[in-house]
């Protein structure tokens, strides 16, 4: 391997890695908030990938179809609630939010589909579609399950990982897809050329970061979910609804993932099931972390990128095996980290 | 009662499977039997593993795979019998399950989960890319296997031979499940903790009971080739893996039998779904997987223990059985009582020692946690046959000295002799072996087994053979002796203090008093010389508490020394011989109840200073 070709290595890793890092950072966010191991992060990577594909190539993307059902049970759980708890003043502004704005939404998506507007409002589309889904699933798929176990609620997630691959294949079909680069030009510095690409993923995944970091330090919804993080029950004396901050932090995952997938289809052809994969490479990166640190994660999922990238060069056949036997010195580490002592099997 | 409903279903069950290709039903039917069957015997070792056991693996297809490709090599390249196949996939397969199993079962709960997910993975992604391995095209040609020069070459006869395991695996779990092993391995899902405290090595059951999964799924894989004749990766992906978990959870992962059931409606869910669901929705492909998601979220959502109780309540109403107050997995023990209730010889027990001598000694104990100090230098003594009281006002440090002394929390410095051993540094299980039971402060039982069997968790010591052969002899039910002696223990402890009618009823059906009680029928089933009770009055009725004091007094009496920690100054002063106070972590009295109740320091502990 010259010089060159490890640039080009390390380049890759860390444009990835990145990807790898949002994704880690929405795992360890639904995990702290909920309790719940999401595996289905990645498919909000693919489903916002191919949402804009569909979007560029001028049809309605199939997601909306799943929004709009979503929106309809979920409206009809919450009203019907509504009325066994006698609370009739609040189903005027219920069908406004729940019903009324989901399905404007998807009656805009289909109506600007064949229109061919410029990308970065198709972008925004697609990942709008995307978020209004997150709060969505929550109510459907986890909030009767709330106070059930970690165990529980990962088998929750297996079912709706389940439904979103398979739905996913129903919309966008087996092939893969991507969509042309954002940004043709490039960077030469001396014999290290930097992709325009990359550049553009890494700046907006920095950028999100931020933006993150300083969401839940100095807003008080953000101080909300760290809240319900450190403590459920604590939080809830306090006024904190645990449903609102459910709600709130998969509406963050989603769109999260959504946007990480609009930053990789240009470099790599998603296909349905694409996004499994990298939501469990978020998640050994996260491991690393413990599911508990957030700057842990994102370098946990930086290194993951690399040991992808480099193991790529070398062993391509066996890239994915080798990231993913990573996770065993890692857990090796962090069981030593943690003092070895024996868990009950459950919590 | 011998027509118990576990005998029932397995007569059963033997019928409609021995009976089944004898019919003129169509080839289609006998190969969907085999797939329950296959399925079945590996949801049988998820049972054990997630539904009892309390570990969670998606990577079971993995071990399936290792199981069909081993076979499937050595047949092919090297022209073995497939039951050397046998043979060497499950010595892989153990292997690596063990090796596995030694990494990721020390983490706690939801690490397991995901790397058996990682795990399944990666051998997926290594299956596809070996070159001997044929790659993503696998092996084919693998030879049937051939049975006292049988040729098992079609599905009609695999169907004996599947079924065959199929109700071993079912035999095997049940004579598990229901022995000293087996409530060791019941006791690893809420109960961890208890059981260490009762000499119950857990991290060994940890990695029996995900050895014996993946033993299971190993087998499973053997017939899976020898059945398709051919192996590829693709059965033996992720995906499968989840599916597996899927259906032990739609059965019922807490039920040997609901693993069957679990098989049962996926195989022919699966069929329905592939023929109806490209009609209605005009999609190819791997779709019916949405329809499995939904299942999953619904019946996690409205029916957590999956099917198979939902199904046996049902039964149950519609034809309703004269129920003897003894659960199906309880008959051994019942017809060992009946027929053998004084002939066992009783277990060995430890000599006691005469009254007077020194059998705890607290010197100079100490203990930090960080700047705070919890324990401050405390030293106290206890004799033989004594009751010793350890009392003092909330946050004084009770809890903790016990937790010293019980060896929860290790010293900081000092040190704690027992029967002339320093036991300072010793782990809770290897403490329980020295001869010292215990109880806690907030009750830990396992609320769905009987109380007979929660009792029997104590006296888990009190056998001498290894874990290997206490596991094996466990499973072909060659453990009668033990298994008599160890509940006929449990029994006679139930009846010293006064349980002996509660002994099949469910224990978290008990009241907070008798739960009590039942936890020091368990600590004496360890056969301790010295008793450690966390506020054993706490919760108690006027009545029950005499009663308690006369058990304790009873005890005594019989040589056993106790350890109390209790706020109840009435029953304290009554029944105790020796007192210990502290206050703020500091020894501040000690003496005879007498003493102790004209201490001023004490009286100014408790009541507040004169000023």
């Amino acid at each position: 391997m010259d010089f060159s070709i490890f640039t080009i290595l390390l380049q890759d890793g860390i444009t990835n890695g990145a990807i790898y890092a949002l994704v880690a950072l929405a795992l360890v966010l639904v995990f702290a908030v909920n309790r719940i191991i999401f595996l289905p992060q990645g498919e909000f990577v693919a489903f916002g990938a191919l949402t804009l594909v569909s979007l560029q190539a001028g049809t309605i993307p199939g997601t909306v179809w799943l929004l709009a059902v979503m929106a309809i049970l979920t409206t009809l759980l919450d009203l019907s609630a509504a009325l066994r708890l006698g609370r009739k003043r609040l189903i005027a502004r219920l069908l406004l939010i729940k019903l009324v704005s989901p399905l404007l939404l998807v009656a805009l998506v289909c109506w600007a589909a064949p229109r061919q507007w410029p990308l970065l409002v198709q972008a925004l589309l697609s990942i709008v579609t995307v978020t209004a889904m997150g709060p969505m699933i929550y109510r459907l798929a986890y909030q009767r399950l709330a106070n059930a176990k970690v165990l529980v609620l990962l088998i929750v997630s297996v079912g709706v990982h389940f439904v979103m691959t398979g739905l996913g294949l129903l919309f966008f079909g087996p092939e893969g897809a991507r969509v042309a680069p954002y940004v043709e030009s490039s960077l030469t510095l001396g014999t290290l050329e930097l992709s325009g690409q990359d550049m553009v993923v890494l700046a907006v995944s920095l950028l999100l970061m931020l933006v993150l970091a300083w969401f839940f330090n100095h807003t008080l919804y953000g101080k909300a979910l760290q809240a319900t993080a450190k403590n459920r029950v604590g939080a809830r004396l306090m006024g904190i609804s645990t449903t609102m901050a459910g709600k709130l932090s998969l509406c963050f995952a989603a769109f999260i993932g959504a946007l990480s997938g609009i930053l990789i289809v240009p470099t790599t052809a998603i296909y349905y099931d694409s996004g499994f994969l990298i939501g469990l490479k978020g998640f050994v990166g996260a491991i690393l972390g413990g599911l508990m640190s957030y700057p842990l994660a994102a370098i946990g999922a930086v290194l993951v990128g690399l040991l992808e990238a480099f193991s790529s060069f070398w062993a391509s056949e066996y890239k994915e095996v080798i990231v993913f036997t990573a996770i065993i010195p890692i857990l090796l580490w962090r069981s030593i980290a943690s003092g070895g002592t024996p868990h009950g099997g459950d919590e | 009662m011998l027509t118990s409903l576990r005998s029932r279903s397995l007569l059963l069950l033997v019928l409609v499977a021995t009976l089944l290709p004898l019919l003129p039903v169509p080839n289609f039917w006998v190969t969907q039997a085999n797939y329950v069957g296959l399925y079945g015997i590996v949801c049988i070792g998820l049972v054990l593993l997630t539904g009892v056991g309390g570990l969670t693996s998606f990577g079971q297809a993995a071990f399936v795979g290792l199981g069909a490709y081993a076979t499937g090599f050595l047949t092919t390249q090297t022209g073995l019998s497939p039951w050397l196949g046998l043979l060497a996939g499950l010595m892989i397969t153990g292997l690596c399950a063990y090796l596995i199993g030694q990494v990721t079962l020390r983490m706690s709960g939801h690490y397991l989960p995901l790397a058996t997910m990682a795990w399944g993975l990666s051998l997926y992604f290594l299956f596809g890319n070996m070159e001997w391995l044929g790659k993503y095209d696998g092996i084919s040609g693998i030879p049937p296997i051939t049975l006292f020069g049988i040729q098992l070459d079609n599905a009609r006869a695999m169907y004996y031979l599947i079924w065959f395991f199929v109700l071993c695996a079912v035999l095997i779990s049940l004579n598990l499940l229901n022995s000293r092993p087996g409530r060791a391995i019941r006791s690893l899902k809420g109960g961890a903790a208890m059981a260490e405290a009762m000499g119950v090595n857990t991290a060994h059951y940890k990695i029996t009971v995900f050895v014996l999964a993946a033993l299971l799924a190993s087998l499973s894989g053997w017939l899976y080739a020898h059945f398709q004749r051919t192996v590829n990766p693709t059965p033996f992906g992720i995906t499968m893996g989840i599916q597996y978990l899927m259906m032990a959870v739609i059965g019922g992962a807490g039920y040997v039998w609901g693993a069957l059931l679990g098989a049962l409606i996926m195989t022919l869910l699966q069929d329905k779904l592939q023929v109806w669901l490209p009609g209605l929705l005009g999609a190819n492909g791997n779709i019916e997987i949405v329809v499995y998601g939904l299942i999953l979220i619904l019946i996690l959502q409205y029916a957590q223990e999956g099917l198979w109780p939902v199904l046996h309540s049902l039964y149950g109403k519609l034809w309703p059985v004269h129920q003897s107050a003894v659960p199906p997995s309880l008959d051994l023990s019942d017809k060992a009582g009946n027929a053998l209730s004084d002939t066992i010889a009783p277990l060995a027990t430890r000599c006691k020692l005469a009254p007077g001598e020194l059998i705890l000694e607290v010197a100079a104990a100490r203990k930090q946690f960080g700047g705070l100090v919890a324990v401050n230098d405390v030293s106290f003594q206890i004799k033989a046959a004594d009751i010793v009281g350890l009392i003092g006002p909330n946050g004084a440090g009770k809890s903790t000295m016990f937790n010293l002394i019980s060896g929860v929390l290790s010293l900081t410095r000092g040190k704690i002799a027992f029967n002339g051993e320093t036991i300072g540094r010793l782990s809770a299980r290897q403490i329980v072996t020295r001869g010292i039971g215990r109880t806690f402060q907030h009750v830990q039982l396992l609320p769905t087994m009987s109380v007979l069997e929660n009792v029997a968790i104590g006296a888990h010591l009190r056998s001498a053979q290894g874990h290997l052969h206490q596991v094996m002899t466990a499973m072909f039910r060659l453990d009668h002796q033990q298994e008599r002696a160890l509940l006929q223990e449990a029994k006679r402890q139930l009846r010293r203090v006064g349980l002996g009618d509660y002994l099949h009823v469910q224990a978290g059906s008990l009241a907070l008093g008798q739960q009590r009680i039942l936890e020091i029928a368990r600590a004496l089933c360890s056969d301790p010389l010295l008793l450690l009770l966390d506020e054993p009055a706490a919760g108690l009725r006027l009545k029950e508490k005499q009663a308690l004091a006369e058990l304790l007094r009873q005890l005594r009496d019989e040589g056993m020394s106790i350890l109390l920690v209790e706020h109840d100054m009435d029953f304290v002063m009554e029944l105790t011989d020796h007192l210990v106070v502290m206050e703020f972590g500091s020894k501040i009295a000690e003496g005879t109840p007498t003493q102790i109740q004209s201490d001023p320091v004490v009286l100014e502990a408790y009541l507040g200073g004169v000023d």
